[in-house]
C-alpha cells in the first residue's frame, strides 16, 4: 500500500508531477489552480529529482516553455484555469502540430471572460474541440476525486509518449480545492539524458554525428505535404479512438434509464443514482473517464437498453452534444446542469430527470 | 598555379562552413540574414560544438533558418523563442542555446518573453536582426521602423503621434542585470562582419562561463521591404538606421559602455 495523506486535489496533481519522473513545470499563477505551482516550490523537487520548476512570466510563455522541452524530449507539465486555458491555447496547437508529449492540467471555473473563481464544466468544448487552430485533437482525462489528480498523472504521462501528443487533465474548481484522502503511488526516476534520447530518437538535444539533424516545427508551407501530416494526426486520434477510451458504469446492469456525466458531476450523479434506486427508478451512471476519445461505442450499446439519458454537466449543454451523437436519436437524450460556478445538487439532477426525461 | 595547387588545404582562404547546409537560402538577394546565418555557424564550427548546440527559429523571414543551420533545431511560435530557449537551457544547462529572431518577433509580439528571459539571466544567447520592417509579410510597419519611413501599413511614413516611437530594445534589455553582454553589429562590410563574428564569439564565451543573457542585434537591410536596391538599401541603412541605431557594444561583462 502506498503512503497516505489527506490532501487538495492540485497538490496531489503536482505530488504526482514529482512521484512520475516529469522533468519539468512551468505555470503562472491563477485561481484555482495556484496551489500547484507553490507546492512545487515548497517541496523543491528540483533539488531532489532534478525537476525544473519556473514561474514564467504569463501562461502564454510557459506553454511554450513546454513546447521546448517537449521538443528536447523532456516531459514538461503546466496547469491553469480557464481564462489561462484560453491564453495557452495557441501554444497547445503548436505542441499537437509539432508532435510533443506534454501534460496541461485545467482547473476549471466559471466563464465566460474573466467569469468567477468557482467550479465550472464549461471548457468542455475547448477540451475536445479543439480550443486552439487547426485540426487536432488534445487526449482529455476527467478526474472526478483527488485520488484520481493524482493517479491520472501517470495515465497523461503514458499517453503523451504513446501518441507524443499533448493530454489534458480537466479537472474543475471541486476536484482542486477539495481535500481526500489519497494513496500515492511509489516514486518513479527521471529519466537521465541518455534515456531521454533513447526514447526521444527526434529530440533536439544536439545534433550527434552519427545521425541527421532533429527538427521540431509545425511548418509545411506545402499543402500536399502538411495535408499528409495532419492525416498522420488523424490516424493517431481513431488509434485513441480503438484503444484508449476509459469510461466507468455505476448501477447500469439493469438500468432504465441513464446519467451520464464526468468529473465532480460524476461524484454528484451517483449520489441521484442512490436516491432514484430508494424511489425505485432503475437509473444508471455512465461516468465519462476520457472525453476524447469519447465512449460512444458503449453508449450506442446502451441507448438500445435504456428509455433516455440525462446528460448532467456543470455548463449549458456541450458534452451533450456527444452523447446524442453517440446515441443517434435511438432515445431521448436531454441536458441538465447549472453553470457560471453553481453547483447542481443530487436532488436537483433526480428532479430534472423526472421532468425531462420520465415525465 | 593550377587548378589543384589551388585546392591544397593551405591555399585555401575560405570555404562555406560545413554547418550551413546545401539548401539554397530563401533570402532575397542583397539581405543580411545569409551572412549573419553564416557568421552564427561558422563560430558554432571554429568552437567545435554542433553537438551540443540548439537554435531555435522565429516566425518571420528566418522562419526556415533550421533549413539552412545544420544542427538540431526548433521552430517557435510568433515571439516565442526566449521562452522555448529558457526551458532548454535549464534542462540542459550544459548546452549551447541561442534563438534567432526578427524585429516584429522579438520587439513587439514577443517583448514579454524577451524582456523577462533576459531579466531572469538565463544563460542564452538571443541573436537579433533589426531590419525595421516586417520582411516575410510584405513590408508592414515594425516596432523598430524609423520616424517618417514608409511602409506598407503607414504608407505615408511612420508618424510617431498615432503610430508610437520606434522601440531601442536593446538599450532597454541592457539596463537588466541579468543581461552579461549587449552589442548592436552589422554586416553590410567586410569590416562590419569581421566585428560582428567577434561579438558572436564573445556572446559563447558568456555562455561558456555562464554569466548570464547575450543580447546581439544586427541592424541589417531589407532592400525589398524598402523597395530599394541592395546597394542603395545599405546606403540607405548608413545614412538613416546607423544615426539611430548607433553601432558598438551596450554592455560589456555586465556593465554598461559609456561613450
Amino acid at each position: 500500500m502506498g503512503e497516505l495523506r489527506l490532501m487538495k486535489g492540485n497538490e496531489a496533481f503536482a505530488e504526482a508531477c514529482i512521484r512520475a519522473g516529469v522533468d519539468a513545470y512551468f505555470g503562472y499563477p491563477i485561481t484555482p489552480q495556484s496551489e500547484v505551482l507553490e507546492y512545487l516550490m515548497s517541496q523543491k523537487p528540483y533539488e531532489t529529482t532534478g525537476m525544473v520548476v519556473l514561474q514564467a512570466e504569463s501562461e502564454v510563455a510557459a506553454i511554450n516553455m513546454c513546447y521546448g522541452a517537449g521538443g528536447a524530449g523532456f516531459l514538461p507539465v503546466t496547469s491553469s484555469s480557464s481564462p489561462g486555458i484560453s491564453l495557452k491555447m495557441e501554444g497547445v496547437s503548436y505542441i499537437a502540430g509539432a508532435e510533443l508529449p506534454l501534460i496541461i492540467l485545467n482547473v476549471v471555473r466559471g466563464g465566460p471572460g474573466l467569469g468567477d473563481i468557482q467550479p465550472a464544466q464549461s471548457d468542455y468544448f475547448q477540451a475536445t474541440k479543439g480550443g486552439g487552430h487547426g485540426d487536432y485533437r488534445l487526449y482529455v482525462l476527467a478526474p472526478s476525486s483527488v485520488q484520481e489528480m493524482a493517479d491520472f498523472v501517470l495515465i497523461a504521462k503514458e499517453m503523451a509518449f504513446k501518441y507524443r501528443n499533448p493530454v489534458m487533465i480537466l479537472s474543475d474548481g471541486i476536484i482542486g480545492q477539495m481535500m481526500e484522502k489519497v494513496e500515492l503511488f511509489d516514486p518513479i526516476p527521471r529519466r537521465t539524458i541518455q534515456e531521454v534520447e533513447k526514447q526521444a530518437p527526434w529530440a533536439t538535444t544536439g545534433k550527434k554525428a552519427n545521425r541527421e539533424r532533429n527538427i521540431i516545427t509545425s511548418l509545411d508551407l506545402d499543402p500536399l505535404k502538411q495535408e499528409q501530416h495532419v492525416y498522420h494526426l488523424r490516424d493517431k486520434y481513431s488509434q485513441m479512438e480503438r484503444e484508449d477510451v476509459r469510461f466507468e458504469e455505476i448501477s447500469t446492469e439493469d438500468a432504465e434509464y441513464l446519467l451520464v456525466a464526468y468529473g465532480s458531476s460524476a461524484r454528484i450523479c451517483q449520489k441521484a443514482v442512490d436516491l432514484a434506486r430508494e424511489e425505485g427508478i432503475k437509473l444508471g451512471l455512465l461516468r465519462a473517464i476520457t472525453l476524447f476519445p469519447f465512449p460512444s461505442k458503449r453508449l450506442a450499446e446502451l441507448s438500445n437498453q435504456v428509455k433516455g439519458m440525462l446528460a448532467v454537466e456543470m455548463s449549458l449543454g456541450q458534452m451533450v452534444e456527444d452523447v446524442k451523437l453517440a446515441v443517434n436519436c435511438r432515445v431521448p437524450v436531454e441536458h441538465y446542469g447549472r453553470t457560471g460556478g453553481v453547483i447542481h445538487s443530487p436532488v436537483e439532477v433526480l428532479e430534472a430527470l423526472k421532468s425531462k426525461i420520465i415525465k | 598555379m593550377d587548378f589543384k595547387d589551388i585546392i591544397k588545404p593551405e591555399n585555401l582562404v575560405y570555404r562555406r562552413s560545413s554547418l550551413l547546409t546545401d539548401k539554397p537560402f530563401s533570402y532575397c538577394p542583397g539581405c543580411g540574414h545569409g551572412t549573419i546565418h553564416r557568421l552564427i555557424m561558422e563560430v558554432v564550427e571554429e568552437l567545435g560544438i554542433q553537438e551540443i548546440t540548439v537554435g531555435i527559429a522565429p516566425v518571420g523571414c528566418s522562419v526556415l533558418a533550421y533549413e539552412f543551420m545544420n544542427m538540431d533545431m526548433q521552430q517557435a511560435a510568433h515571439g516565442r523563442a526566449p521562452a522555448l530557449a529558457t526551458a532548454l537551457k535549464r534542462l540542459m544547462p550544459d548546452k549551447y542555446i541561442f534563438t534567432y529572431q526578427g524585429d516584429g518577433d522579438l520587439a513587439a509580439i514577443g517583448t514579454a518573453e524577451t524582456i523577462h528571459a533576459c531579466n531572469r539571466g538565463e544563460n542564452i544567447i538571443i541573436f537579433f536582426v533589426n531590419n525595421g520592417i516586417y520582411g516575410m509579410t510584405g513590408g508592414q510597419m515594425a516596432p523598430t521602423t524609423l520616424p517618417g519611413m514608409p511602409a506598407s501599413t503607414c504608407p505615408f511614413g511612420r508618424d510617431v503621434n498615432i503610430m508610437g516611437n520606434p522601440l531601442k530594445i536593446t538599450e532597454l534589455v541592457a539596463q537588466l542585470p541579468g543581461v552579461h553582454f549587449a552589442t548592436r553589429q552589422s554586416v553590410h562590410t567586410p569590416r562590419n562582419v569581421r566585428r560582428a563574428k567577434k561579438a558572436i564569439q564573445m556572446a559563447f564565451e558568456v555562455q561558456k562561463n555562464k554569466k548570464g543573457t547575450s543580447f546581439v542585434e544586427f541592424v541589417s537591410n531589407c532592400n525589398s521591404g524598402w523597395k530599394l536596391s541592395p546597394v542603395a538599401a545599405n546606403e540607405w541603412m548608413e545614412q538613416h538606421m546607423f544615426p539611430f541605431y548607433p553601432l558598438g557594444d551596450i554592455k560589456v561583462d555586465g556593465n554598461l559602455v559609456t561613450k
